[in-house]
């Protein structure tokens, strides 16, 4: 069946339509990673987006035990081309059958390339998925422009608090949308993870005694999540080491007084280049976030600028002055991508015991 | 960490000859890092013995010289030239070893120069089997169960030990060469010996048979900081079992998903660590299909023929990258300059699909054994880019100029199941056309993919290709079928053939009609992330397109030459090089147009634009629609850029320099008859046919020898030299296998000395640069001759004689560019046997040793200049006051099987130079260049035919002069005894032991001079035993009585002390 993309520029992709048959109206961005769909899919760091993968060949080893959440919170799903079959040892299926399983409505056979392009040049914009031919577009572009990611986070957090066992370090993960691979790698490490729900006060999770406090990635404008953030400088202030990635890390800063904004198309791939600025090392990094802290006028009282993207020298993670805690805006849990930066898991470690 | 200002001078160490498994990559990585190094203000001191590269004019170093790769000459280069430093990553493992041995002796400490780039530890770490495998197992990186053997028996008792089959690699030797897989012990034993001998270090690496794993391999960077990237990991279709220089290769990986992809790579990255490697590198493993189980295969801790292809399939280029951390930059200061915005620290995202095929030579070697192994084949390969795999592998597919076009072309219709179900086993390169025959009968893919053990991923992709064929032979060619099969690459004639009822025109205009047009995209590094600045372009189906339109300067195509194959070398991607840089110094503005990945040509800042494309008619077309060009160059381009000559003219291109017309009129027999007659110049009779009939009857008019050939061909293929009707027939029947546009030549085959010239002429004036004239007599082909610059025998008169032809030739012809004549000079008489109005494989070779830029003034000619106003003095340039002698290289060692005995059809893949004040020392510089080092043992064997008895007489008393002890089989003993030289007589192959065979296989011998009996078609089946036995043993076969002589030569003057000449301060004008 045929199907559109249309952007809110007046662009229109004609592609066959994958997935779910419902029309969708979300952001639309773009991923760079060559390997990881399944980790894409299932990230919930993008609810309330459109992705579109710009290597042109997916699902070629099918799906797999990688979702790094229960379920995908994609709006919708754009590619070039999906595999006719899925081959691999672990393939459990096909993501046709994924997508529709997972009613994600999605778009095949257009030329993402130049969607990429298009969101280069214009930066990121709304679009709508749809398989209905739009004869007059002004009919659809008012209501496509219109669209807000909004309040994401309450629908992608854990209901309830969970527990991984470990005979190491108590730690507790705010989950503000997080990647199952972020309680993996302390969990992998020997760390006794509870899982908070993005909505647990700040007491609440003191009162549960943990050793290290780890916030989580996840969706959405940082900004939009004004409650949670006068939470986040309440355990700020707790002298707790804490380690944040991503959207943690923006709301730290958030809380911190410091300011965040949208990037034209945002950083979304396995490819970029982090310097870590204590040692010079530079890192592949994992990268997905249209948001970022500015440093400009950032305080050396209050934070330090501890990783700069290489190429475009945004701020990619901080240290704050006088306290045990470090966040990173890139992922060092991977999935996808590069492995690089796993050690900062470690470090966050060495900091619960008093190693730093 | 800013740049290292120690570092001055650095002596970069180049590859030497193109040889199978060590080709054009290496040139293009040293161009790449030359010019890196000395845009940096490094001083650049450049030695490669290979001067048909263009690293080694004077534009891209400092210092040139084309002298032998070995310890000795890289000493007095040392001391000559002082460099502070030595790069040896950039020259394959040739430069690898000779790097090594340098620091090992002591000799780079003595004279205060340091290696950079690596060091020797590291070296050892990766090269050493053992020192590499007590790495791997320090960090934890498995390999498979091996042991390190120098000998066979303790080979024989690991293998009991862990179990056939195993696999064979030699240590420091090329593309695998002497390794294998043994399946029992009689195959071990025999694998082994080889292997042993031929190790550098005597050492082969038994290890566990992992054949029919998956190969992935990375390629990654890391600097002396510690920062490391992966540049592009790639699968290679053929399952592990097959060298990767042999498989059909994709990138990126395909089948893998990204918990795979990260485990080898963060193992990649480790490797790269613990060498200490500050550089590229190239890591091969073998991934279980069921499992996460993977071995490291090897590592290569330096640039090479992977790395390369990972260059261009991502637009990211390691070699200058690598020079750069050689000098002290870290990743993240280095800038990448494809998208200028970016830095090398930056991995690079594809998006799009690049295929890999290798080009092998089994066209050449029809006798030699095609079968896929550990040990690299290929010659060269082809690169394609399309946005899905199918596209990608149709363009590959029709890149290779070998008669290939789709999956149809090896046609195995007329196997029964049964055969073709056997046939299926087979690895060789036809195993893909075998897989799609197997589906359009309707095996079942998972029960060729048992067998084969290919990925179904890529069989399925076979599949979709061998459906469209289907589709578009049984259904009605509508629009919506055609733009699939567009999308998958179809050429128009290929649907038009399926379809049967339309055109090839047909269906371009029903594509035309619906706006099914090629749109080009470009290879940015980054899945257009960024902007990119150099216009590096592919073509897709569907899809908007990028391709810049410019229009402010005047536009010339150039074509390029396609995959290295022998008989169209490097030599051509030099040329097409030089003339794009001499177009651009003229304001053009250029595009070049090629598809292999290995060359210059196509690195991204040679043109103005790069067009990574087929080199076929279609796809010409279709850049031509999208550039408008002012015109196009073929005559630099080989055989590839001239077969298009005709086609682009249809499309409305003009064809830059000499008509086409005037081609043809050299090519084609009849018209250049009358050419020759109205200069009056002479040549061998001879007359054109199509049927062996025909043949036989011109040749029985002539008298035999007659050369029989065909026309329009590069590097001699098909000729052969027949001494009777029965080898007419066999010959032409071998020439007719591929049907024929134009008529077969039948020459009377004259004996006399061969000479070569390259000339260019701008329609008025003409100017040779120098003449060249081979060591070997006519019946040898030009390539596989030792080629003499000035020519050393012939008289003034003579010489004379060939510039007044040449000049006749050019004028008449109207040559605006390049021409290369070769001649015979008989009895005192000059004969033409060919005229080729285009540049030839002596070109870079004359230009360097004369200094004179000929393909900078043809192009400059072709623009409109003339000779004199460039300030050049028409006719024949002074003679050099030294010597140079070209040598031809063969890979011979690495084709099993194939007939090594020289003739009018080319067979060498390289050449080497020799440059000296004396002929002497120049001809010795060449043997060694050449890798002929010589004496040894001291011992030798003669097998000679009748005919050339009498001058074995000479070249015996040469060599027992030398102190050799001759051997010789029955007749030429006799013959030998007869004229006073002590040769030994030496039973034949099956007469009881000692036989010549033993002798051979003891390794005691230096060189056997086999020359085959008169023709081929009575060759002896021990004549070839003797020749092959004595290449796979390492034994230097000569076939040739004149190569024997200089051979002599040369040992009888082996110079105290070698001269090193800097290229570089040659004028000759």
């Amino acid at each position: 069946m045929k199907a559109f993309l249309i952007l809110e520029d007046g662009t229109v992709f004609t592609g066959v339509s994958i997935g779910a048959n419902r029309e969708v109206i979300s952001e639309v961005v773009f991923n760079t990673s060559m390997t990881g769909y399944l980790e894409v899919l299932t990230d919930p760091s993008y609810a309330g987006q459109a992705v579109t993968m710009t290597y042109p060949l997916i699902g070629n080893y099918g799906i797999t035990d990688d979702a790094e959440s229960d379920r995908s919170y994609v709006s919708a799903y754009i590619v070039r081309e999906l595999s006719r079959i899925p081959s691999n040892f672990r393939c459990k299926g096909s993501i046709q059958d994924f997508l529709i399983e997972q009613d994600i409505p999605g778009i095949a056979g257009i030329d993402t390339r130049a969607l990429t392009r298009i969101l280069r040049d214009k930066g990121t914009m709304n679009g709508m998925i749809t398989t209905t031919e739009y004869k007059d577009l002004s009919e659809v572009l008012p209501k496509i422009k219109a669209y807000q990611v909004g309040d994401v986070v309450t629908k992608v957090t854990c209901k309830e608090k969970k527990h991984l066992p470990g005979e190491g370090k108590r730690v507790a993960l705010l989950d503000l949308g997080a990647k199952r691979n972020i309680a993996k790698s302390l969990n992998d490490r020997g760390c006794d993870v509870t899982i908070f729900p993005a909505h647990t006060t700040a007491q609440e999770i003191l009162d549960f005694q943990p050793e290290g406090i780890m916030l989580s990635n996840g969706p959405g404008d940082p900004k939009d999540c004004g409650d949670i953030i006068s939470e986040v400088k309440k355990l700020y202030e707790s002298d707790l080491p804490i380690f944040a990635i991503c959207l943690g890390h923006q709301l730290m800063a958030l809380a911190n007084g410091l300011d965040t904004h949208k990037l034209k198309y945002g950083h979304r791939g396995g490819n970029h280049p982090v310097k870590d600025l204590e040692t010079g090392r530079v890192y592949i990094s994992s990268q997905n976030h249209g948001y970022v802290v500015d440093t400009d006028t950032l305080d050396p009282k209050v934070a330090t600028p501890a990783f700069v993207n290489v190429n475009d020298g945004t701020n990619e993670g901080l240290k704050y002055t006088g306290k045990n805690i470090f966040t990173v805006q890139f992922h060092p849990e991977a999935c996808p991508g590069p492995q690089d930066s796993g050690y900062l898991f470690d470090r966050f470690i060495n900091m619960m015991e008093g190693a730093e | 960490m800013p740049k290292d200002n120690s570092i001055k001078k650095v002596l970069v160490i180049g590859s030497g000859p193109i040889v199978i498994g060590q080709a054009a990559e290496f040139d293009y990585a040293g161009t790449q890092a030359c010019r890196s190094l000395k845009e940096e203000g490094v001083e650049v001191c450049l030695v490669n013995s290979n001067p048909a590269t263009i690293m080694t004019d004077k534009e891209i170093a400092d210092q040139v010289y084309i002298e032998p790769l070995t310890v000795k000459s890289l000493q007095q280069i040392i001391i000559k030239e002082k460099p502070d430093s030595v790069l040896p990553t950039l020259g394959g493992q040739a430069g690898l070893n000779l790097g090594m041995e340098l620091d090992e002796s002591g000799f780079l400490k003595e004279h205060n120069v340091r290696l950079i780039g690596t060091t020797a530890l590291t070296i050892k770490k990766a090269e050493d089997r053992q020192e590499f495998k007590d790495t791997m197992e320090k960090i934890g990186e498995p390999v498979a169960a091996s042991l390190v053997v120098h000998d066979i028996e303790s080979g024989v008792r690991f293998t009991n030990t862990i179990g056939y089959p195993v696999v064979l690699r030699p240590a420091y030797t090329l593309g695998g060469s002497g390794g294998g897989i043994a399946h029992n012990e009689e195959e071990l034993r025999e694998i082994l010996e080889n292997g042993l001998r031929l190790s550098r270090v005597h050492e082969v690496l038994v290890e566990r048979c992992i054949a029919g794993w998956k190969e992935i391999e990375y390629e990654v960077m890391r600097d002396a900081k510690g920062n490391c990237i992966t540049v592009c990991n790639m699968e290679n279709i053929d399952p592990v079992g097959v060298h990767t220089g042999d498989s059909i290769v994709v990138a990126p990986s395909q089948t893998i998903g990204d918990k795979e992809y990260q485990m080898l790579r963060t193992s990649a990255l480790n490797i790269i660590s613990e060498l200490g490697i500050t550089g590229g590198c190239n890591v091969q493993y073998a991934l279980n299909p069921d499992s996460f189980e993977y071995c490291v295969i090897e590592v290569n801790p330096r640039v090479s023929r992977s790395s390369a292809l990972a260059s261009k399939a991502t637009g990211y280029p390691i070699a200058k990258v690598a020079a750069k951390i050689a000098l002290g930059y870290t990743l993240d200061e280095i800038k990448n300059a494809i998208t200028g915005k970016t830095y090398a620290s930056f991995e690079p995202m594809l998006d799009y699909c690049v295929v890999k095929i290798p080009r092998l030579p089994f066209d050449k070697f029809i006798t030699a054994k095609r079968t896929l192994t550990t040990q690299m084949k290929a010659t060269g390969e082809v690169m394609s880019i399309c946005h899905n795999f199918e596209g990608a592998l149709m363009k590959a597919i029709r890149s290779m100029e070998q008669h290939v076009d789709s999956l149809l072309s090896y046609d195995f219709s007329d196997l029964t199941d049964q055969q073709l179900w056997e046939e299926l086993e087979i690895v060789d390169d036809r195993r893909i056309y075998r897989i799609a025959e197997g589906l359009r009968r309707g095996f079942a893919p998972e029960q060729m993919h048992a067998i084969t053990l290919i990925d179904l991923w890529f069989i399925d992709k076979i599949a979709i290709l061998v459906e469209m064929e289907q589709q578009l032979r049984e259904e009605e060619l509508t629009v919506d079928l055609l733009r699939e099969a567009k999308r998958l690459e179809f050429p128009d004639y290929i649907i038009a053939n399926l379809n049967g009822k339309l055109s090839a025109d047909d269906v371009k205009k029903m594509r035309y009609d619906n706006d099914i047009v090629a749109a080009y995209k470009m290879v940015d590094t980054c899945a257009a992330e960024f902007a990119a600045e150099t216009p590096y372009y592919y073509s897709v189906y569907g899809g908007e397109n990028e391709a810049v339109q410019t229009n402010d300067r005047k536009k010339v195509l150039v074509l390029g030459s396609g995959p290295i194959r022998i008989g169209q070398g490097i030599e051509f991607d030099y040329c097409s090089v030089h003339a794009t840089w001499a177009f651009s110094k003229e304001g053009y503005e250029t595009i070049i147009v090629n598809n292999n990945p290995e060359t210059v040509s196509t690195d991204f800042d040679i043109a103005d634009k790069l067009y990574f494309e087929p080199l076929t008619t279609e796809d010409v077309e279709n850049i031509v629609r999208q550039e408008k060009p002012d015109g196009a160059v073929v005559q630099f381009g080989g055989q590839t850029a001239i077969k298009l000559t005709q086609d682009l003219m249809e499309m409305g291109v003009e064809i830059l320099g000499t008509a086409a017309e005037d081609v043809d009129r050299a090519e084609d027999r009849e018209l250049f008859d009358e050419v020759l007659e109205k200069t009056q110049i002479p040549r061998a009779a001879g007359g054109t046919v199509f049927t062996a009939e025909e043949a036989k009857e011109v040749a029985n008019r002539l008298g035999y020898p007659v050369l029989v050939r065909p026309s329009y061909v590069l590097g001699g293929q098909g000729m052969q030299i027949a001494f009777n009707d029965e080898e007419v027939e066999k010959f032409m029947d071998i020439i007719n296998q591929i049907a024929q546009d134009h008529p077969i030549l039948v020459d009377k085959y004259l004996q006399g000395k061969e000479i070569e010239v390259d000339a260019v002429c701008d329609g008025t004036d003409i100017l040779i640069p120098g003449i060249m004239e081979h060591i070997e007599r006519t019946g040898i082909h030009s390539g596989d001759s030792i080629s003499v610059y000035p020519a050393p025998t012939i008289s003034q008169e003579i010489k004379a004689k060939i510039e007044d032809y040449t000049a006749r030739l050019a004028r008449e012809l109207h040559v605006k560019g390049l021409i290369n004549i070769q001649f015979i000079v008989m009895d005192n008489e000059v004969y033409v046997i060919e005229v080729n109005p285009r540049s030839s494989r002596t070109v870079p070779y004359i230009s360097k040793v004369t200094g004179i830029p000929i393909v900078d003034l043809a192009t400059k000619v072709i623009i409109g200049h003339s000779l004199k106003e460039m300030g050049y003095q028409p006719g024949l340039a002074p003679e050099a006051d030294y010597v140079a002698i070209k040598m031809p290289v063969f890979s011979f060692e690495k084709l099993r099987g194939a007939e090594i005995s020289l003739g009018p059809e080319m067979k060498s893949t390289g050449e080497c130079l020799g440059i000296a004040p004396t002929f002497n020392e120049a001809l010795y510089k060449a043997f060694a260049g050449a890798g002929v080092d010589l004496p040894k043992y001291k011992q030798m064997i003669m097998t000679v035919k009748d005919a050339d008895k009498p001058e074995a007489v000479g070249v015996a008393k040469r060599f027992a002069a030398l102190g050799y002890k001759i051997y010789a089989t029955r007749s030429t003993a006799k013959y030998l005894q007869e004229h006073g030289v002590d040769a030994l007589w030496v039973n034949k192959i099956g007469q009881e032991s000692p036989n010549v065979m033993d002798l051979i296989l003891a390794h005691k011998i230096d060189v056997v001079i086999d020359t085959p009996t008169e023709g081929h078609g009575d060759k002896s089946r021990d004549g070839f035993l003797i020749r092959r036995n004595s290449i796979e043993t390492g034994v230097y076969c000569i076939t040739a009585m004149d190569t024997a002589n200089a051979l002599a030569h040369a040992l009888e003057s082996e110079p105290e002390k070698v001269t090193p000449i800097d290229i570089a301060t040659v004028k000759n004008m």
